[in-house]
């Protein structure tokens, strides 16, 4: 009863999409851009492409967001509409160097 | 080493925590631990099975199948541990209270042990292949490093076990008539937690609106990231910055599941 009432929650929910785009590219740890500006208000599809050989994991506390990105491989992660703002983000599986701002204005 | 010593132990806990409520929540049913190895065997095998699919997974559904996938084990997980309430809701008290109805008990008892064992695997299996991946990328990375990085991981797997084995043995410790209550109320905060997750989840692959987003902001109150916030995010899915939507399922799941438990206890009071 419950994933039937779950269910007819998400239908009439399907969101459209026309979306704007962003991309981030991982290589050597490390994001880029470092920071990533994009307009307040809007939904964002996030490209995260990992050029490094070795698995990442996309994290934001700020954004409530989490995805895992394989070595050489490429995720889409839906973000907002930000409120204005500041939300880093981070690579937990390299928190050093991987770090990263997305700045909503 | 002391960096992936926490990432492991991060991702070991959630599963492990689970293992020893369910552990605690099942103590009496006949064939519990084989029950619980099998889930666990099970769940680690998937884990690598998952992990070296990653890819596969993340490319299906435009995007989308690593959430449609994590978001399907939540909601199974979810379900099951509703389940497992109501069911407790009903022999809970017969149990402790050692009935003489054992011989049905323990037959619905393995239903439910197999039911959990199913449970545990997909946990496993979640957080597992994420811990597989990551010790993969430490092994395949060059480097001096990598022994101690990898015996790190190990530590943390450890630490992972260990308090999850801290958490059985305090809950083992709550004198019987309080137990049910106690491990009941657990796993309803529990499978509500889930439940969020995995709405954060669906909005994340852009399958369901967020609604309000975030609802709150209690992240300067009670960052995620601290102690009290992460232990609370394991075990009651407190989050600092939730959508509208993942309020609701929260809020839906919770009220279902204990609905269900008040439905389903028995009306007559038994003898003790």
């Amino acid at each position: 009863m419950k994933a039937l009432a779950l269910a007819c929650l998400m239908f009439p929910l399907a969101s459209l999409a026309a979306d704007l785009e962003a991309t981030l590219t991982i290589k050597d740890h490390q994001f880029t851009p470092s920071e990533l500006k994009v307009p307040a208000g809007k939904k964002i599809k996030l490209l995260v492409s990992n050029l490094d050989s070795t698995p990442e994991e996309f994290e934001s506390h700020e954004l409530n967001r989490e995805k895992l990105v394989a070595g050489n491989g490429k995720v889409t992660i839906y973000v907002g509409p930000l409120a204005p703002g500041k939300y880093p983000f981070y690579g937990e599986f390299h928190d050093k160097t991987a770090r990263g701002v997305i700045v909503a204005e | 080493m002391f960096g992936s010593a926490i990432i492991v132990f991060r991702e070991s806990l959630e599963a492990a925590l689970l293992i020893g409520i369910i552990a605690a929540a099942t103590r009496g049913l006949a064939g519990r631990n084989l029950w619980l190895a099998i889930g666990i065997g099970a769940g680690l095998g998937g884990a690598l099975v998952v992990a070296g699919l990653t890819e596969t997974i993340a490319d299906m559904a435009e995007g989308a199948g690593q959430e449609l996938f994590n978001a399907a084990i939540l909601g199974i997980a979810v379900l099951m541990l509703g389940w497992h309430n109501i069911w407790m809701a009903t022999h809970g008290r017969e149990m402790a209270a050692q009935a003489k109805s054992m011989g049905h008990a323990v037959k619905s008892g393995q239903r439910e042990m197999s039911a959990l064992a199913i449970l545990i695997a997909l946990a496993v299996l979640r957080e597992g292949s994420e811990t597989a991946l990551f010790l993969y990328g430490l092994a395949a990375g060059d480097g001096s490093s990598r022994v101690s990085m990898l015996s790190g991981g190990l530590l943390g797997l450890a630490a992972g076990i260990g308090a999850g084995w801290v958490l059985y043995s305090g809950l083992a410790r709550i004198p019987l008539r309080h137990f049910f209550t106690v491990t009941s109320a657990l796993i309803l905060f529990l499978a509500a937690g889930m439940a969020g997750q995995m709405a954060r989840l669906l909005i994340q692959g852009d399958l369901i609106r967020p609604l309000a987003s975030p609802l709150w902001d209690s992240s300067s109150l009670l960052p995620m990231d601290s102690f009290l916030g992460n232990l609370l995010h394991i075990f009651a899915g407190y989050e600092a910055r939730p959508s509208g939507m993942q309020v609701l399922f929260y809020t839906l799941t919770f009220l279902v599941i204990l609905f269900g438990m008040r439905w389903s206890r028995p009306r007559i009071p038994q003898a003790t």
